[in-house]
Protein backbone atom coordinates (compact mmCIF):
# COMPACT_ATOMS: atom_id res chain seq x y z
CA UNK A 1 0.00 0.00 0.00
CA UNK A 2 2.76 2.42 1.03
CA UNK A 3 4.74 1.72 -2.10
CA UNK A 4 1.65 2.32 -4.18
CA UNK A 5 1.24 5.70 -2.59
CA UNK A 6 4.83 6.65 -3.32
CA UNK A 7 4.57 5.64 -6.95
CA UNK A 8 1.26 7.46 -7.19
CA UNK A 9 2.65 10.61 -5.62
CA UNK A 10 5.78 10.51 -7.75
CA UNK A 11 3.76 10.00 -10.88
CA UNK A 12 1.48 12.86 -10.10
CA UNK A 13 4.52 15.07 -9.49
CA UNK A 14 5.85 13.91 -12.83
CA UNK A 15 2.50 14.69 -14.39
CA UNK A 16 2.69 18.18 -12.96
CA UNK A 17 6.22 18.71 -14.23
CA UNK A 18 5.38 17.44 -17.68
CA UNK A 19 2.25 19.62 -17.87
CA UNK A 20 4.18 22.64 -16.64
CA UNK A 21 7.00 22.17 -19.14
CA UNK A 22 4.41 21.62 -21.85
CA UNK A 23 2.57 24.81 -21.00
CA UNK A 24 5.85 26.74 -20.85
CA UNK A 25 6.78 25.54 -24.33
CA UNK A 26 3.32 26.30 -25.70
CA UNK A 27 3.32 29.85 -24.36
CA UNK A 28 6.85 30.63 -25.54
CA UNK A 29 6.58 29.27 -29.09
CA UNK A 30 6.19 32.73 -30.67
CA UNK A 31 9.15 33.99 -28.63
CA UNK A 32 11.31 31.03 -29.62
CA UNK A 33 10.32 31.48 -33.27
CA UNK A 34 11.49 35.09 -33.08
CA UNK A 35 14.67 34.04 -31.34
CA UNK A 36 15.61 31.54 -34.02
CA UNK A 37 14.29 33.81 -36.72
CA UNK A 38 11.96 31.11 -38.03
CA UNK A 39 8.54 32.82 -38.11
CA UNK A 40 6.89 29.91 -39.92
CA UNK A 41 7.29 27.87 -36.72
CA UNK A 42 4.32 29.75 -35.27
CA UNK A 43 2.30 28.65 -38.26
CA UNK A 44 3.21 25.00 -37.77
CA UNK A 45 2.54 25.29 -34.06
CA UNK A 46 -0.94 26.69 -34.74
CA UNK A 47 -1.65 23.74 -36.97
CA UNK A 48 -0.48 21.41 -34.21
CA UNK A 49 -2.85 23.08 -31.73
CA UNK A 50 -5.79 22.80 -34.12
CA UNK A 51 -5.16 19.13 -34.75
CA UNK A 52 -4.63 18.65 -31.02
CA UNK A 53 -8.13 20.03 -30.51
CA UNK A 54 -9.71 17.56 -32.90
CA UNK A 55 -7.57 14.71 -31.51
CA UNK A 56 -8.77 15.54 -27.99
CA UNK A 57 -12.35 15.46 -29.24
CA UNK A 58 -11.80 12.00 -30.72
CA UNK A 59 -10.09 10.83 -27.55
CA UNK A 60 -13.14 11.81 -25.53
CA UNK A 61 -15.19 9.13 -27.28
CA UNK A 62 -12.39 6.73 -28.26
CA UNK A 63 -10.23 6.74 -25.16
CA UNK A 64 -12.95 7.29 -22.58
CA UNK A 65 -16.06 5.94 -24.29
CA UNK A 66 -14.54 3.11 -26.33
CA UNK A 67 -16.22 4.34 -29.52
CA UNK A 68 -13.84 3.80 -32.42
CA UNK A 69 -15.15 6.52 -34.71
CA UNK A 70 -13.38 6.34 -38.05
CA UNK A 71 -15.24 9.31 -39.45
CA UNK A 72 -14.05 12.21 -37.38
CA UNK A 73 -12.89 14.02 -40.48
CA UNK A 74 -16.55 14.62 -41.29
CA UNK A 75 -17.04 16.84 -38.25
CA UNK A 76 -13.73 18.63 -38.77
CA UNK A 77 -14.60 19.15 -42.42
CA UNK A 78 -18.14 20.35 -41.81
CA UNK A 79 -16.90 22.89 -39.26
CA UNK A 80 -14.41 24.16 -41.81
CA UNK A 81 -17.06 24.31 -44.53
CA UNK A 82 -19.41 26.35 -42.33
CA UNK A 83 -16.72 29.02 -42.04
CA UNK A 84 -15.80 28.68 -45.70
CA UNK A 85 -19.38 28.97 -46.94
CA UNK A 86 -20.32 31.90 -44.69
CA UNK A 87 -17.19 33.79 -45.72
CA UNK A 88 -17.78 32.94 -49.37
CA UNK A 89 -21.26 34.48 -49.37
CA UNK A 90 -20.21 37.43 -47.30
CA UNK A 91 -17.41 38.10 -49.80
CA UNK A 92 -19.54 37.63 -52.90
CA UNK A 93 -22.62 39.31 -51.44
CA UNK A 94 -24.87 36.38 -52.35
CA UNK A 95 -27.41 34.54 -50.26
CA UNK A 96 -26.47 31.33 -48.49
CA UNK A 97 -27.74 28.35 -50.46
CA UNK A 98 -30.04 25.71 -48.88
CA UNK A 99 -31.22 28.25 -46.31
CA UNK A 100 -34.50 30.16 -46.37
CA UNK A 101 -34.22 33.94 -46.50
CA UNK A 102 -31.52 36.10 -47.94
CA UNK A 103 -28.77 35.84 -45.36
CA UNK A 104 -25.48 36.74 -46.96
CA UNK A 105 -23.22 35.05 -44.46
CA UNK A 106 -20.80 36.73 -42.13
CA UNK A 107 -17.14 36.86 -41.25
CA UNK A 108 -17.73 37.41 -37.53
CA UNK A 109 -16.02 34.65 -35.58
CA UNK A 110 -18.58 34.84 -32.78
CA UNK A 111 -21.28 33.81 -35.25
CA UNK A 112 -19.22 31.56 -37.52
CA UNK A 113 -17.53 29.42 -34.92
CA UNK A 114 -20.58 28.62 -32.77
CA UNK A 115 -22.45 27.80 -35.97
CA UNK A 116 -19.63 25.47 -36.98
CA UNK A 117 -19.98 23.74 -33.63
CA UNK A 118 -23.77 23.52 -33.92
CA UNK A 119 -23.72 22.06 -37.42
CA UNK A 120 -21.01 19.54 -36.58
CA UNK A 121 -22.94 18.68 -33.44
CA UNK A 122 -26.12 18.10 -35.44
CA UNK A 123 -24.23 15.95 -37.90
CA UNK A 124 -22.80 13.97 -34.97
CA UNK A 125 -26.32 13.58 -33.60
CA UNK A 126 -27.53 12.04 -36.86
CA UNK A 127 -24.47 9.88 -37.49
CA UNK A 128 -24.25 8.86 -33.85
CA UNK A 129 -27.95 8.05 -33.50
CA UNK A 130 -27.64 5.56 -36.34
CA UNK A 131 -24.14 4.15 -35.84
CA UNK A 132 -24.35 3.73 -32.06
CA UNK A 133 -26.93 1.02 -32.62
CA UNK A 134 -23.98 -1.12 -33.69
CA UNK A 135 -20.72 -1.91 -31.95
CA UNK A 136 -17.22 -3.08 -32.79
CA UNK A 137 -16.17 -3.38 -36.40
CA UNK A 138 -19.64 -2.40 -37.61
CA UNK A 139 -19.43 0.88 -35.76
CA UNK A 140 -16.03 1.64 -37.31
CA UNK A 141 -17.34 0.84 -40.78
CA UNK A 142 -20.55 2.83 -40.44
CA UNK A 143 -18.86 5.98 -39.16
CA UNK A 144 -16.34 5.60 -41.97
CA UNK A 145 -19.13 5.21 -44.50
CA UNK A 146 -20.98 8.31 -43.27
CA UNK A 147 -17.83 10.41 -43.52
CA UNK A 148 -17.19 9.14 -47.05
CA UNK A 149 -20.78 9.95 -47.98
CA UNK A 150 -20.26 13.50 -46.84
CA UNK A 151 -16.97 13.64 -48.73
CA UNK A 152 -18.68 12.69 -51.99
CA UNK A 153 -21.57 14.99 -51.19
CA UNK A 154 -19.26 17.99 -50.91
CA UNK A 155 -17.51 16.98 -54.15
CA UNK A 156 -20.84 17.00 -55.91
CA UNK A 157 -21.83 20.55 -54.93
CA UNK A 158 -20.38 22.92 -57.53
CA UNK A 159 -21.71 25.98 -55.67
CA UNK A 160 -19.06 25.41 -53.05
CA UNK A 161 -16.20 24.48 -55.26
CA UNK A 162 -16.91 20.78 -55.64
CA UNK A 163 -13.67 18.87 -55.85
CA UNK A 164 -11.59 22.07 -55.92
CA UNK A 165 -12.88 23.37 -52.60
CA UNK A 166 -13.31 26.96 -51.58
CA UNK A 167 -10.72 29.63 -51.12
CA UNK A 168 -11.30 31.77 -48.07
CA UNK A 169 -10.55 35.37 -48.94
CA UNK A 170 -11.09 36.74 -45.47
CA UNK A 171 -10.20 35.21 -42.13
CA UNK A 172 -12.82 35.36 -39.35
CA UNK A 173 -13.08 38.64 -37.50
CA UNK A 174 -12.80 38.99 -33.76
CA UNK A 175 -13.14 42.46 -32.26
CA UNK A 176 -9.79 43.94 -31.19
CA UNK A 177 -7.89 40.98 -32.63
CA UNK A 178 -6.25 40.48 -35.99
CA UNK A 179 -6.34 36.82 -36.92
CA UNK A 180 -4.01 37.54 -39.83
CA UNK A 181 -1.34 38.14 -37.27
CA UNK A 182 0.33 34.76 -36.76
CA UNK A 183 0.85 35.32 -33.04
CA UNK A 184 -2.72 36.43 -32.35
CA UNK A 185 -3.99 33.45 -34.27
CA UNK A 186 -1.67 31.13 -32.39
CA UNK A 187 -2.81 32.38 -29.00
CA UNK A 188 -6.45 32.19 -30.04
CA UNK A 189 -5.93 28.51 -30.88
CA UNK A 190 -3.98 27.94 -27.67
CA UNK A 191 -6.64 29.48 -25.44
CA UNK A 192 -9.40 27.48 -27.12
CA UNK A 193 -7.39 24.28 -26.75
CA UNK A 194 -6.69 24.92 -23.07
CA UNK A 195 -10.34 25.76 -22.48
CA UNK A 196 -11.36 22.54 -24.16
CA UNK A 197 -8.83 20.52 -22.16
CA UNK A 198 -10.09 22.03 -18.94
CA UNK A 199 -13.75 21.29 -19.78
CA UNK A 200 -12.93 17.76 -20.90
CA UNK A 201 -10.91 17.06 -17.76
CA UNK A 202 -13.95 18.07 -15.71
CA UNK A 203 -16.29 16.02 -17.88
CA UNK A 204 -14.32 12.77 -17.70
CA UNK A 205 -14.29 12.96 -13.90
CA UNK A 206 -17.96 13.88 -13.59
CA UNK A 207 -20.85 11.48 -13.16
CA UNK A 208 -21.37 11.58 -16.90
CA UNK A 209 -17.70 10.84 -17.49
CA UNK A 210 -17.74 7.91 -15.09
CA UNK A 211 -20.68 6.40 -16.95
CA UNK A 212 -18.84 6.88 -20.23
CA UNK A 213 -15.70 5.20 -18.89
CA UNK A 214 -17.80 2.42 -17.43
CA UNK A 215 -19.28 1.78 -20.87
CA UNK A 216 -15.82 1.33 -22.35
CA UNK A 217 -14.86 -1.19 -19.67
CA UNK A 218 -18.02 -3.27 -19.57
CA UNK A 219 -21.10 -2.08 -21.40
CA UNK A 220 -23.16 -5.15 -20.51
CA UNK A 221 -22.59 -4.53 -16.83
CA UNK A 222 -23.52 -0.87 -17.15
CA UNK A 223 -26.83 -1.83 -18.73
CA UNK A 224 -27.46 -4.36 -15.99
CA UNK A 225 -26.84 -1.61 -13.44
CA UNK A 226 -29.67 0.33 -15.07
CA UNK A 227 -27.83 2.78 -17.31
CA UNK A 228 -29.42 3.48 -20.68
CA UNK A 229 -25.94 3.49 -22.24
CA UNK A 230 -27.07 4.52 -25.72
CA UNK A 231 -28.10 7.99 -24.54
CA UNK A 232 -24.85 8.61 -22.72
CA UNK A 233 -22.75 7.48 -25.64
CA UNK A 234 -24.77 9.60 -28.05
CA UNK A 235 -24.35 12.75 -25.95
CA UNK A 236 -20.60 12.13 -25.76
CA UNK A 237 -20.53 11.61 -29.52
CA UNK A 238 -22.30 14.94 -30.09
CA UNK A 239 -19.97 16.78 -27.68
CA UNK A 240 -17.02 15.30 -29.52
CA UNK A 241 -18.46 16.35 -32.88
CA UNK A 242 -18.93 19.90 -31.65
CA UNK A 243 -15.32 20.24 -30.51
CA UNK A 244 -14.17 18.81 -33.84
CA UNK A 245 -16.37 21.40 -35.57
CA UNK A 246 -14.64 24.18 -33.68
CA UNK A 247 -11.28 22.77 -34.72
CA UNK A 248 -12.57 22.76 -38.29
CA UNK A 249 -13.48 26.44 -38.04
CA UNK A 250 -9.94 27.22 -36.87
CA UNK A 251 -8.41 25.04 -39.55
CA UNK A 252 -10.35 26.84 -42.29
CA UNK A 253 -8.90 30.10 -41.04
CA UNK A 254 -5.44 28.63 -40.79
CA UNK A 255 -5.22 27.24 -44.31
CA UNK A 256 -7.56 29.89 -45.77
CA UNK A 257 -9.04 27.10 -47.81
CA UNK A 258 -11.59 24.33 -47.35
CA UNK A 259 -11.80 21.24 -49.52
CA UNK A 260 -13.55 17.89 -49.38
CA UNK A 261 -10.16 16.31 -48.66
CA UNK A 262 -10.66 17.10 -44.98
CA UNK A 263 -13.50 14.61 -44.89
CA UNK A 264 -11.65 11.86 -46.71
CA UNK A 265 -11.06 8.76 -44.64
CA UNK A 266 -7.29 9.27 -44.70
CA UNK A 267 -7.87 12.48 -42.76
CA UNK A 268 -9.95 10.63 -40.18
CA UNK A 269 -7.20 8.02 -40.00
CA UNK A 270 -4.61 10.67 -39.30
CA UNK A 271 -6.64 11.98 -36.36
CA UNK A 272 -6.91 8.48 -35.00
CA UNK A 273 -3.16 7.96 -35.39
CA UNK A 274 -2.56 11.10 -33.33
CA UNK A 275 -4.73 9.76 -30.52
CA UNK A 276 -3.10 6.33 -30.50
CA UNK A 277 0.41 7.73 -30.87
CA UNK A 278 -0.09 10.20 -28.04
CA UNK A 279 -1.98 7.86 -25.74
CA UNK A 280 -5.67 7.06 -25.58
CA UNK A 281 -7.65 7.87 -22.48
CA UNK A 282 -5.45 10.74 -21.39
CA UNK A 283 -6.29 14.25 -22.47
CA UNK A 284 -2.67 15.38 -22.79
CA UNK A 285 -1.84 12.37 -24.98
CA UNK A 286 -3.66 13.55 -28.12
CA UNK A 287 -1.89 16.92 -27.87
CA UNK A 288 1.46 15.12 -27.82
CA UNK A 289 0.28 12.89 -30.65
CA UNK A 290 -0.67 15.83 -32.80
CA UNK A 291 2.66 17.52 -32.15
CA UNK A 292 4.64 14.35 -32.82
CA UNK A 293 2.83 13.42 -36.02
CA UNK A 294 2.83 16.88 -37.58
CA UNK A 295 6.46 17.53 -36.68
CA UNK A 296 7.49 14.16 -38.01
CA UNK A 297 5.58 14.94 -41.18
CA UNK A 298 7.37 18.28 -41.40
CA UNK A 299 10.84 16.89 -40.83
CA UNK A 300 10.56 13.58 -42.66
CA UNK A 301 8.77 15.13 -45.61
CA UNK A 302 11.81 17.40 -45.97
CA UNK A 303 14.00 14.34 -46.48
CA UNK A 304 11.78 12.20 -48.64
CA UNK A 305 8.31 12.24 -50.05
CA UNK A 306 7.90 8.66 -48.88
CA UNK A 307 8.01 9.74 -45.24
CA UNK A 308 5.14 7.42 -44.38
CA UNK A 309 7.60 4.54 -44.69
CA UNK A 310 9.17 5.75 -41.45
CA UNK A 311 5.89 6.58 -39.79
CA UNK A 312 4.49 3.08 -40.20
CA UNK A 313 7.15 1.16 -38.25
CA UNK A 314 7.19 3.84 -35.58
CA UNK A 315 3.46 3.44 -35.06
CA UNK A 316 3.81 -0.32 -34.84
CA UNK A 317 6.52 0.07 -32.19
CA UNK A 318 4.43 2.51 -30.18
CA UNK A 319 1.37 0.27 -30.27
CA UNK A 320 3.43 -2.78 -29.31
CA UNK A 321 5.67 -1.35 -26.62
CA UNK A 322 4.02 1.78 -25.28
CA UNK A 323 0.37 1.01 -24.91
CA UNK A 324 -0.32 4.34 -23.30
CA UNK A 325 1.49 6.09 -26.15
CA UNK A 326 3.90 8.99 -25.78
CA UNK A 327 2.02 10.20 -22.74
CA UNK A 328 2.58 6.85 -21.05
CA UNK A 329 6.31 7.07 -21.84
CA UNK A 330 6.53 10.51 -20.27
CA UNK A 331 4.37 9.90 -17.24
CA UNK A 332 5.24 6.30 -16.44
CA UNK A 333 3.06 4.17 -14.21
CA UNK A 334 0.56 6.77 -13.10
CA UNK A 335 -0.75 7.21 -16.63
CA UNK A 336 -3.77 4.97 -15.96
CA UNK A 337 -5.25 7.18 -13.34
CA UNK A 338 -6.64 9.65 -15.82
CA UNK B 1 -46.18 -12.09 1.50
CA UNK B 2 -48.39 -14.18 -0.65
CA UNK B 3 -48.47 -12.14 -3.84
CA UNK B 4 -45.99 -13.11 -6.53
CA UNK B 5 -43.39 -10.48 -7.41
CA UNK B 6 -42.36 -12.33 -10.53
CA UNK B 7 -44.61 -14.31 -12.83
CA UNK B 8 -43.22 -16.23 -15.75
CA UNK B 9 -45.84 -17.37 -18.24
CA UNK B 10 -44.96 -19.94 -20.93
CA UNK B 11 -41.64 -18.28 -21.73
CA UNK B 12 -39.86 -19.75 -24.76
CA UNK B 13 -36.52 -19.15 -26.43
CA UNK B 14 -35.24 -21.17 -29.36
CA UNK B 15 -31.73 -21.19 -30.79
CA UNK B 16 -32.28 -22.69 -34.20
CA UNK B 17 -34.11 -25.97 -33.68
CA UNK B 18 -33.15 -26.22 -30.01
CA UNK B 19 -35.58 -24.86 -27.46
CA UNK B 20 -33.38 -23.59 -24.64
CA UNK B 21 -36.48 -22.50 -22.76
CA UNK B 22 -39.63 -24.36 -23.63
CA UNK B 23 -42.77 -22.84 -22.18
CA UNK B 24 -41.42 -21.97 -18.73
CA UNK B 25 -44.18 -21.17 -16.25
CA UNK B 26 -43.57 -20.46 -12.59
CA UNK B 27 -43.94 -17.63 -10.13
CA UNK B 28 -41.82 -16.32 -7.28
CA UNK B 29 -43.41 -15.09 -4.06
CA UNK B 30 -42.35 -11.74 -2.71
CA UNK B 31 -39.67 -11.89 -0.05
CA UNK B 32 -38.69 -15.50 -0.60
CA UNK B 33 -35.62 -17.24 -1.90
CA UNK B 34 -36.57 -19.30 -4.89
CA UNK B 35 -34.09 -21.88 -6.12
CA UNK B 36 -33.72 -22.68 -9.80
CA UNK B 37 -31.89 -25.95 -10.34
CA UNK B 38 -31.39 -28.49 -13.05
CA UNK B 39 -28.68 -30.55 -14.70
CA UNK B 40 -26.18 -28.98 -17.12
CA UNK B 41 -27.86 -27.63 -20.20
CA UNK B 42 -31.27 -27.44 -18.56
CA UNK B 43 -31.59 -23.79 -19.60
CA UNK B 44 -31.02 -22.07 -16.28
CA UNK B 45 -28.73 -19.36 -17.61
CA UNK B 46 -30.99 -18.82 -20.61
CA UNK B 47 -33.94 -18.36 -18.28
CA UNK B 48 -32.01 -15.80 -16.20
CA UNK B 49 -31.00 -13.90 -19.34
CA UNK B 50 -34.62 -13.82 -20.48
CA UNK B 51 -35.80 -12.56 -17.11
CA UNK B 52 -33.14 -9.85 -16.95
CA UNK B 53 -33.94 -8.77 -20.50
CA UNK B 54 -30.59 -9.61 -22.09
CA UNK B 55 -32.27 -12.22 -24.28
CA UNK B 56 -35.49 -11.40 -26.06
CA UNK B 57 -38.02 -14.17 -25.62
CA UNK B 58 -39.73 -15.69 -28.64
CA UNK B 59 -43.07 -16.09 -26.90
CA UNK B 60 -44.44 -15.86 -23.41
CA UNK B 61 -44.69 -13.12 -20.83
CA UNK B 62 -42.78 -11.87 -17.82
CA UNK B 63 -44.62 -9.88 -15.16
CA UNK B 64 -42.55 -8.13 -12.53
CA UNK B 65 -44.00 -6.19 -9.62
CA UNK B 66 -47.39 -5.88 -11.26
CA UNK B 67 -46.08 -4.72 -14.64
CA UNK B 68 -45.61 -6.54 -17.90
CA UNK B 69 -41.88 -6.20 -18.54
CA UNK B 70 -41.67 -8.66 -21.43
CA UNK B 71 -40.53 -6.00 -23.93
CA UNK B 72 -38.49 -3.86 -21.55
CA UNK B 73 -34.74 -3.52 -22.21
CA UNK B 74 -32.19 -4.55 -19.58
CA UNK B 75 -31.55 -1.11 -18.16
CA UNK B 76 -35.24 -0.34 -17.66
CA UNK B 77 -35.83 -3.61 -15.82
CA UNK B 78 -32.77 -2.90 -13.70
CA UNK B 79 -34.05 0.55 -12.76
CA UNK B 80 -37.40 -0.92 -11.78
CA UNK B 81 -35.60 -3.06 -9.20
CA UNK B 82 -34.89 -6.32 -11.02
CA UNK B 83 -31.12 -6.83 -10.74
CA UNK B 84 -28.91 -9.70 -11.75
CA UNK B 85 -25.46 -11.00 -10.94
CA UNK B 86 -23.33 -12.95 -13.37
CA UNK B 87 -22.00 -16.48 -13.31
CA UNK B 88 -18.76 -15.20 -14.80
CA UNK B 89 -17.58 -12.19 -12.86
CA UNK B 90 -18.62 -8.99 -14.59
CA UNK B 91 -17.18 -5.81 -13.16
CA UNK B 92 -15.63 -2.55 -14.31
CA UNK B 93 -12.03 -3.81 -14.24
CA UNK B 94 -10.13 -0.52 -14.43
CA UNK B 95 -12.04 1.16 -11.63
CA UNK B 96 -11.41 0.62 -7.93
CA UNK B 97 -13.75 -1.48 -5.80
CA UNK B 98 -15.28 1.68 -4.40
CA UNK B 99 -15.76 3.12 -7.88
CA UNK B 100 -17.65 0.01 -8.86
CA UNK B 101 -20.06 0.26 -5.97
CA UNK B 102 -20.39 4.02 -6.46
CA UNK B 103 -21.43 3.42 -10.07
CA UNK B 104 -24.19 1.13 -8.82
CA UNK B 105 -25.39 3.79 -6.40
CA UNK B 106 -25.19 6.49 -9.05
CA UNK B 107 -27.48 4.51 -11.31
CA UNK B 108 -30.19 4.74 -8.64
CA UNK B 109 -29.90 8.51 -8.22
CA UNK B 110 -31.70 9.52 -11.39
CA UNK B 111 -29.94 10.46 -14.59
CA UNK B 112 -26.21 10.99 -14.83
CA UNK B 113 -26.21 13.97 -17.18
CA UNK B 114 -24.06 15.91 -14.75
CA UNK B 115 -20.96 17.06 -16.52
CA UNK B 116 -19.04 19.21 -14.10
CA UNK B 117 -18.55 18.06 -10.51
CA UNK B 118 -16.04 15.37 -9.69
CA UNK B 119 -17.99 12.17 -9.06
CA UNK B 120 -15.17 10.69 -6.99
CA UNK B 121 -15.54 13.51 -4.48
CA UNK B 122 -19.32 13.21 -4.27
CA UNK B 123 -20.21 12.19 -0.70
CA UNK B 124 -23.70 11.06 -1.66
CA UNK B 125 -22.00 8.33 -3.71
CA UNK B 126 -18.89 7.62 -1.73
CA UNK B 127 -20.22 7.33 1.82
CA UNK B 128 -22.89 4.72 1.00
CA UNK B 129 -20.35 2.93 -1.18
CA UNK B 130 -17.96 2.62 1.77
CA UNK B 131 -20.78 1.30 3.96
CA UNK B 132 -21.71 -1.40 1.51
CA UNK B 133 -18.08 -2.43 1.05
CA UNK B 134 -17.87 -2.74 4.80
CA UNK B 135 -20.98 -4.90 4.85
CA UNK B 136 -19.50 -7.41 2.40
CA UNK B 137 -16.11 -7.24 4.14
CA UNK B 138 -14.12 -5.40 1.49
CA UNK B 139 -13.37 -2.15 3.33
CA UNK B 140 -9.64 -2.78 3.18
CA UNK B 141 -9.77 -3.05 -0.59
CA UNK B 142 -11.86 0.02 -1.35
CA UNK B 143 -9.06 1.70 -3.28
CA UNK B 144 -7.71 -1.41 -4.97
CA UNK B 145 -8.23 -1.71 -8.70
CA UNK B 146 -10.67 -4.52 -9.37
CA UNK B 147 -8.02 -6.33 -11.42
CA UNK B 148 -5.92 -6.78 -8.26
CA UNK B 149 -8.67 -8.47 -6.27
CA UNK B 150 -8.80 -12.23 -5.72
CA UNK B 151 -11.60 -14.14 -7.39
CA UNK B 152 -13.64 -14.55 -4.22
CA UNK B 153 -13.31 -10.85 -3.47
CA UNK B 154 -14.51 -10.01 -6.94
CA UNK B 155 -17.59 -12.14 -6.36
CA UNK B 156 -18.22 -10.30 -3.11
CA UNK B 157 -17.78 -7.00 -4.89
CA UNK B 158 -20.27 -8.07 -7.47
CA UNK B 159 -22.79 -8.77 -4.75
CA UNK B 160 -21.97 -5.38 -3.20
CA UNK B 161 -22.78 -3.67 -6.49
CA UNK B 162 -26.07 -5.47 -6.80
CA UNK B 163 -26.99 -4.63 -3.20
CA UNK B 164 -26.04 -1.01 -3.75
CA UNK B 165 -28.85 -0.62 -6.23
CA UNK B 166 -31.34 -1.53 -3.47
CA UNK B 167 -33.13 -4.05 -5.67
CA UNK B 168 -36.52 -5.53 -4.93
CA UNK B 169 -35.51 -8.74 -6.65
CA UNK B 170 -32.19 -10.40 -7.41
CA UNK B 171 -31.43 -12.87 -10.14
CA UNK B 172 -28.37 -14.67 -8.80
CA UNK B 173 -26.63 -16.76 -11.43
CA UNK B 174 -24.39 -19.12 -9.49
CA UNK B 175 -23.14 -16.58 -6.94
CA UNK B 176 -20.81 -19.17 -5.38
CA UNK B 177 -19.25 -20.32 -8.66
CA UNK B 178 -15.51 -20.90 -8.24
CA UNK B 179 -15.50 -20.04 -4.54
CA UNK B 180 -13.74 -21.88 -1.77
CA UNK B 181 -15.59 -23.38 1.17
CA UNK B 182 -15.11 -20.43 3.52
CA UNK B 183 -15.97 -17.89 0.83
CA UNK B 184 -19.14 -19.79 0.01
CA UNK B 185 -20.12 -19.74 3.66
CA UNK B 186 -19.49 -16.03 3.83
CA UNK B 187 -21.63 -15.46 0.75
CA UNK B 188 -24.43 -17.50 2.32
CA UNK B 189 -24.21 -15.37 5.42
CA UNK B 190 -24.50 -12.29 3.27
CA UNK B 191 -27.52 -13.57 1.40
CA UNK B 192 -29.50 -15.04 4.28
CA UNK B 193 -30.33 -11.79 6.13
CA UNK B 194 -31.63 -10.24 2.91
CA UNK B 195 -34.48 -12.69 2.89
CA UNK B 196 -37.77 -10.91 3.43
CA UNK B 197 -36.52 -7.59 2.05
CA UNK B 198 -35.22 -8.83 -1.23
CA UNK B 199 -36.72 -11.59 -3.31
CA UNK B 200 -34.10 -13.87 -4.81
CA UNK B 201 -34.08 -16.27 -7.68
CA UNK B 202 -31.05 -18.41 -7.01
CA UNK B 203 -29.38 -20.53 -9.65
CA UNK B 204 -26.78 -22.71 -7.99
CA UNK B 205 -24.97 -25.93 -8.63
CA UNK B 206 -24.27 -26.67 -5.00
CA UNK B 207 -27.40 -28.51 -3.86
CA UNK B 208 -26.57 -28.08 -0.19
CA UNK B 209 -26.65 -24.33 -0.61
CA UNK B 210 -29.95 -24.36 -2.45
CA UNK B 211 -31.67 -26.67 0.01
CA UNK B 212 -30.32 -24.62 2.92
CA UNK B 213 -31.49 -21.28 1.60
CA UNK B 214 -34.47 -21.75 -0.66
CA UNK B 215 -38.15 -21.59 0.33
CA UNK B 216 -39.30 -22.96 -2.98
CA UNK B 217 -37.45 -24.73 -5.76
CA UNK B 218 -38.15 -25.04 -9.46
CA UNK B 219 -36.43 -27.86 -11.30
CA UNK B 220 -35.63 -27.36 -14.97
CA UNK B 221 -34.90 -30.22 -17.34
CA UNK B 222 -34.25 -29.71 -21.03
CA UNK B 223 -35.76 -26.24 -21.03
CA UNK B 224 -38.94 -27.28 -19.29
CA UNK B 225 -40.20 -26.98 -15.75
CA UNK B 226 -40.21 -30.45 -14.27
CA UNK B 227 -41.67 -29.45 -10.93
CA UNK B 228 -41.97 -26.54 -8.52
CA UNK B 229 -42.22 -27.26 -4.84
CA UNK B 230 -40.85 -26.96 -1.32
CA UNK B 231 -37.30 -28.30 -0.75
CA UNK B 232 -38.46 -31.46 1.04
CA UNK B 233 -40.83 -32.30 -1.75
CA UNK B 234 -38.09 -31.79 -4.36
CA UNK B 235 -35.52 -33.78 -2.44
CA UNK B 236 -37.67 -36.88 -2.39
CA UNK B 237 -39.19 -36.55 -5.83
CA UNK B 238 -38.33 -39.62 -7.90
CA UNK B 239 -38.22 -37.78 -11.23
CA UNK B 240 -35.82 -35.16 -9.91
CA UNK B 241 -33.52 -37.92 -8.72
CA UNK B 242 -33.72 -39.58 -12.08
CA UNK B 243 -32.98 -36.27 -13.90
CA UNK B 244 -29.87 -35.75 -11.84
CA UNK B 245 -28.67 -39.30 -12.12
CA UNK B 246 -28.87 -38.95 -15.87
CA UNK B 247 -31.13 -41.78 -16.97
CA UNK B 248 -33.84 -39.40 -18.01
Amino acid sequence: MFLNKIIGAEASLRTKIVSLVGLLILFTVPLLANLFDEPFLVDIASRILIYALVAVSLDLILGYGGMVSFGHGAFLGLGAYVVGILTHHSYEGTAVAFLPGEWQGTTQAFIQWPLAMIFSGLLALIIGALSLRTTGVYFIMITLAFAQMLYFFMISIPTYGGEDGLNIWERSEIPLLDLYDAKSFYFTCLILLLLCLWCCSRIVKSRFGMVLRGCRQNEVRMKALGYPVYRYKLIAFVLSGMIAGLAGALLANHTEFVGPGLMHWTGSGEIMIMVILGGMGSLIGPVLGSAALLMMEEVLAGWTEHWMIFLGPMLVLIVLFARKGLYGLLIGKGADNG
Amino acid sequence: MADPILEVISLTKCFGAIAASDGLTFSVKRGTIHGLIGPNGAGKSTAIAQLSGELQSDTGRVRFDGQDVTRWPVDKRARSGLQRSYQITSLLPEFTAEDNVAMAIQSQQGHSFRFWDNARKDHSLRIPARKILERVGLSDFADSPVMDLAHGQQRQLELAMVLATAPSMLLLDEPMAGMGQSESLRMMELLRPLKGDVTMLLVEHDMDVVFALADMITVLVKGQVLITGAPDEIKNHPEVRRAYLGDY
